[in-house]
């Protein structure tokens, strides 16, 4: 026998049908939210063939000059107090970390490969995430990504609030106060300058040329190409030196992709780590959790309408037995 | 219980859906949602006892995506609700309309969002940057739209006349 609905009666459509939903599942939703992988550029990293000579670190500052910031002195005075200057112009020359004068840097681990103890020396910068949050949760845009899987900052837009540096499993990127666009609108009140990270010369990449470190390397450190086909490589050099990969389920897959003779966790625990210095911690994907919610966003209207559908249904019938012919109060 | 209590007190579980629920979901969106700017920590108000989470990006992004969810599901009844029983009785206000045409906007430009947040590149950075001033400004024109609704005591329906 219907009844009226009831605060259970409610409940009990609206989850029923939400479970229902989960149950058959959104046709062709997990193929329209995955990654085109054949169109993102990765990049391969053989740790073993790293001698330290910071040519890299060379051919990017010099490749990069002229996006360094230029910042404006004296710096605007921010309320409250406790929005921090971050002032890297008299520090430009720093080169054992990331600054916003410095996308990449070589980081050494004193590791042990086969009973012997060995320095290894790694580059480091931006991973170029394949779903990055430094993009993705940018709230003004001034992140980008590009086609390639190239992430960005848009140094004219950015508002320096250093989100993207909190939302980076590797904290990357870097602020300079004084520059940028938050100085035309509230500089007091809101934004601290722009932030600054590797664009793995996305300029040089659109006209046909490898980015600078890349090319400058003597030794051939990195190899640039379609993700797959760099993933393959990647599992085909860690079978042949018996090592180990890091950077391809991190984050949920990034787009820079270590092979090391030793594990990853020796690594992390010998390289010093800090401030504009990225570890390499196990790093769960920053950016599932929440998109994994999107189905009780499909779910939640069909809910609403079948707590509506069984309101209306149950209403009908009660009305219908009560032979009442009178206009729904 | 008899049928009247029953009515009774399906009417009292709606008004509590309509006056505490749908906007509880509208505080709670706002709140995580002006938190996916960096502002919380800047002006102390993660300080405040128990609003520690504010201050995290990645805590404030998931409960924004759950009060979508429930915002969702109220706005899908009331709609639904709307079309199968209650046309008859009641009408949608002029500042009823504004409202739903703004609430239409945030959550159309929502879905953009999430479907932006998921590893695909269906949009150009110039539409990602059009999309985020769009929300905000709708947002911003809703709250103070239900402002002045809350102020001057407007509502979204009123009762129709019923002539017999």
């Amino acid at each position: 026998m219907a009844e009226p609905i009831s605060r259970r009666s409610f409940l009990k459509g609206g989850l029923a049908a939400a479970a229902g939903m989960t149950a058959a599942g959104i046709p062709g939703a997990k193929a329209a939210a995955r990654p085109d992988e054949s169109s993102q550029l990765a990049t391969l990293l053989d740790i073993r063939k790293c001698v330290g000579c910071e040519a890299c670190v060379e051919a990017c500052s010099e490749v990069n000059a002229d996006k360094y910031p230029d910042p404006q002195k004296p710096f605007p005075k921010m309320y409250p107090s406790r929005a921090k200057v971050s002032d890297w112009s008299d520090k430009q020359d720093v080169n054992d970390r990331l600054t916003p004068y410095n996308w990449l840097y070589i980081q050494h681990a004193a590791v042990e490969v086969n009973g012997e103890e060995i320095d290894l020396t790694i580059p480091r910068r931006c991973m170029h995430c394949v779903n990055p949050p430094c993009v993705k949760l940018c709230p003004w845009g001034a992140a980008k990504q590009l086609e390639n899987g190239i992430s960005r900052i848009d140094a004219d837009i950015c508002l320096g609030g250093s989100k993207c540096n909190k939302v980076c499993p590797w904290n990357v990127p870097q602020r300079q106060t004084g520059v940028g666009l938050y100085l035309d609108i509230l500089p007091n009140f809101a934004g601290n300058g722009v932030m600054y990270k590797c664009d793995r010369c996305y300029s040089r990449i659109a006209e046909g040329n490898l980015p600078a470190c890349i090319e400058a390397c003597p030794e051939g450190v990195q190899t640039i190409g379609p993700r797959e086909e760099i993933i393959k490589k990647a599992h085909a050099l860690a079978k042949e030196i018996n090592g180990y990969i890091y950077g391809e389920k991190e984050n949920g897959g990034t787009n820079t992709i270590y092979v090391s003779p030793v594990p990853f966790e020796d690594i992390n625990q010998a390289i010093e780590k800090g401030k504009g210095r990225p570890d390499f911690k196990k790093a769960g994907d920053t950016m599932a959790d929440a998109n994994n919610l999107a189905a009780a966003m499909v779910i939640a209207p069909i809910a609403g309408l079948a707590a509506a559908a069984r309101k209306a249904y149950n209403y009908t019938k009660t009305m219908k037995r009560s032979g009442s012919d009178e206009s729904i109060q | 219980m008899n049928q009247s209590s029953r009515s009774n007190a399906t009417a009292s579980f709606e008004n509590r859906i309509a006056r505490y629920f749908f906007p509880l979901s509208i505080l709670l969106m706002a709140l995580t949602g002006f938190g996916q700017m960096p502002i919380y920590k800047r002006y102390y108000m993660s300080e405040l006892p128990g609003f520690g989470w504010l201050a995290d990006f990645i805590t404030t992004r998931y409960l924004h995506y759950l009060g979508a969810a429930l915002l969702l599901a109220l706005v899908s009844y009331f709609v639904f609700d709307y079309f199968f029983l209650q046309r008859k009785n009641i009408k949608v206000t002029l500042s009823g309309y504004l409202r739903m045409a703004l609430l239409s906007g945030i959550i159309i430009t929502g879905i953009l969002f999430v479907i932006k947040n998921f590893p695909v590149h269906y949009f150009s950075p110039q539409f990602i940057i059009f999309l985020n001033l769009c929300h905000l400004g709708l947002v911003m024109a809703f709250l103070l739209v239900n402002l002045y609704c809350l102020v001057f005591k407007k509502k979204w329906t009123m009762t129709r006349l019923m002539h017999k």
